[in-house]
């Protein structure tokens, strides 16, 4: 990998970052009604100063270039703007509410990678057998349920029929004060039922994917040789097979990353998981545009970032792409 | 050996070779055709769908009722009433009319959407793919700023600026949908527009707006259809979401709403969520099994099994 390269991808996602402010600003432009009322919030009760004082700081009686320059500037120095509803920066809202989002995020993009891996690499050990068929079955089933509804459903089994895990939240009130790894393994109790709601449907995905990219890989010449030199099924499956089958998955995983943010918002509504979806579930009922925006804008950051990890282990993964640029 | 012009077609070919003929010259469509009436789980969830589509569309003749109104106890249990055979809600409404009628919004923004994605994907994607160059430059760079906005968020504050009608909803849904048909259809065209009968075509002096929407189009049609139905899937699964949040048409009942609605009472009654959540499911699921039918019969390495 050369530094070039790296330089090169670092600078486009930054102007993607760019392109998605000024896509925040046109938003708030092309939305009906004066943009300084926008801004302050419908339901803000926005008095008439209050809105001369958003004219003045945004600079909405400048022409639109100006406007663009000042928000584009604004953002540069982490000003997202005020969250009227909630009297607070945006910055420092997000701030509060984007470890949790990350945290389940990663924690069921890994749990469906690790599941749907394995459920596909069985699989694809017999290709007509039961397994597949139940993989190809989950997948299309897996596909088909709204994520919302299988956290609900989740939740009412778990909190009347089999009460084992905590149904909402991120913490339990009387453990705030514990010590840090009681206080870990709280919140990894109540990460359980969210995480394994939103891995659901990715992990139907990463079965059919992963089976269908093992079969493909169990046909080669190599798999024959390293079975011909008395490699263990074992070995075969997943050290010579599942390395190579690994880029396809690699690819969706990135390619998800965007939709699982989707899902983690409905998740962390139903769940009322303390993450950026929640926020953005309550910011939009109060119509608190800042918040939108500064959500919309740290959202679409984080799929960059995870489109960036995800080209650079592309590279690491096959050595075949270490050179090019 | 003779100059194998002058040799007459059937000369030597056994009736059994010329039935084989007959049979590779099938069109296309019809050849899929036969291909997904073979498709057991594809034909249940064609007949799946037809049902939905139809209790969603005369439902409501049958079983009068509105969706809004109030008419038995709250959280009357399914199967202890006739009247209410699924139970009322948290309000006490009728719960199997709020499936009737819910269906409709439902169904009609999902085709609406997946309309609205097939129609800006396809055009970006096909002329990206045909011209190349600058054109394709500019329009990937566009389709990959879209792939990087969250696409339910993106949605959601769409929604919020614009007033929440169906209409916006769909517009809404499309406008975040369509980086994915784009890219399929970019590809499609980079791989039909070297092919022979483009060239030949050009050689009888074909425009390029007749060669991309007439010779180059209906060719890459095939994993257009599969993705178009995939598409109706997300719209709908889209849709539910949105109404769920409660960002749907406030005045329209749909499936979203009514779980949206009932949640903050789920402990106390199951069922206003499940059905709807059961409508839902269906309904994406037939869709998606008409779609893995298509692909089937489209796809020719499979036809060989």
């Amino acid at each position: 990998m050369n530094a070039s390269y790296l330089l090169r991808r670092v600078g486009y996602g930054l102007i993607l970052m760019l392109c998605v402010v000024i896509l925040n600003f046109l938003l708030i432009r092309l939305a009906p009604g004066d943009p300084a009322v926008v801004i302050a919030g419908e339901m803000g009760g926005a008095t008439e100063e209050m809105l001369e004082s958003i004219r003045q700081e945004y600079g909405l009686n400048e022409p639109v270039i100006t406007q663009l320059a000042i928000y584009i500037g604004n953002v540069l120095r982490g000003d997202l703007g005020e969250s009227f509803f909630f009297n607070q920066p945006v910055a420092t809202l997000i701030a509060a509410r984007i470890g949790p989002t990350i945290l389940l995020v990663i924690v069921a993009q890994l749990l469906s990678i690790f599941i749907g891996v394995v459920l596909g690499v069985l699989a694809a050990r017999k290709p007509n057998g039961l397994m597949s068929a139940f993989v190809s079955v989950f997948a299309t089933i897996g596909y088909a349920v709204p994520v919302f509804w299988t956290g609900i459903m989740l939740i009412i089994l778990f909190a009347s029929v089999l009460p084992i895990f905590p149904v909402e939240g991120m913490q339990s009130v009387r453990l705030r004060d514990a010590g840090p790894i009681t206080q870990a393994l709280d919140i990894a109790h109540h990460l359980i039922l969210p995480a394994f709601t939103l891995a659901i449907i990715y992990l139907a995905q990463y079965a059919r994917l992963s089976r269908a990219s093992m079969l493909e890989v169990l046909g080669s010449d190599y798999i024959r040789t390293a079975r011909a030199k008395g490699a263990s099924q074992r070995s075969v499956l997943f050290k010579h097979a599942l390395r190579n089958a690994a880029l396809p998955i690699l690819t969706v995983a990135g390619l998800q990353f965007g939709n699982l943010i989707s899902g983690a918002l409905l998740v962390e509504t139903v769940f009322n998981w303390p993450g950026m979806g929640r926020l953005a579930f309550d910011s939009i009922l109060r119509r608190d545009y800042p918040t939108i925006m500064g959500v919309l804008f740290f959202a679409s950051a984080m799929v960059v970032v995870a489109n960036l990890l995800t080209d650079l282990s592309y590279r690491l993964a096959d050595p075949r792409l270490r050179g090019k640029s | 050996m003779k100059d194998p012009t002058i040799i007459p077609a059937t000369e030597g070919v056994e009736p059994e070779d010329q039935l084989v003929t007959r049979y590779k010259a099938e069109s296309p469509a019809r050849e899929a055709w036969r291909m997904f009436r073979r498709n057991i789980p594809a034909l249940a969830g064609t007949v799946m769908l037809a049902i939905i589509v139809l209790a969603t569309l005369y439902g409501a003749l049958f079983y009068t009722g509105n969706p809004f109104e109030i008419v038995w106890a709250p959280h009357e249990p399914p199967g202890m009433t006739p009247e209410f055979p699924l139970g009322t809600d948290y309000l006490g409404r009728d719960i199997v009319a709020g499936i009737l009628t819910g269906g409709g919004p439902t169904l009609a923004v999902g085709a609406a959407a997946a309309a609205i994605t097939m129609l800006i994907g396809i055009t970006l994607g096909a002329l990206s793919g045909f011209y190349g160059g600058w054109v394709d430059n500019l329009l990937m760079r566009i389709t990959e700023f879209f792939q990087v906005l969250p696409a339910l968020l993106f949605a959601m504050v769409l929604v919020t600026l614009f007033s929440p009608s169906l209409w916006t909803i769909a517009i809404a849904i499309g406008v975040v949908s369509w980086p994915q048909t784009a890219r399929l259809t970019r590809a499609e065209f980079l791989k039909i527009k070297e092919l022979e009968y483009v060239t030949a075509a050009r050689a009888i002096g074909a425009r390029n707006k007749r060669i991309i929407w007439t010779v180059i189009l209906p060719n890459a049609m095939p994993p257009l259809i599969v993705s178009a139905t995939l598409t109706i899937g997300v719209a709908i699964l889209f849709e539910a979401g949105l109404s769920f949040l409660g960002l749907g048409d406030p005045n329209v009942m749909s499936w979203g709403l009514m779980i949206g609605a009932n949640r903050e009472y789920i402990l106390d009654a199951w069922w206003p969520v499940t059905f709807p959540g059961l409508a839902i499911f269906f309904t994406v699921f037939s869709v998606s099994l008409i779609g893995d039918g298509l692909n089937d019969a489209f796809n020719p390495k499979l036809r060989e099994r």
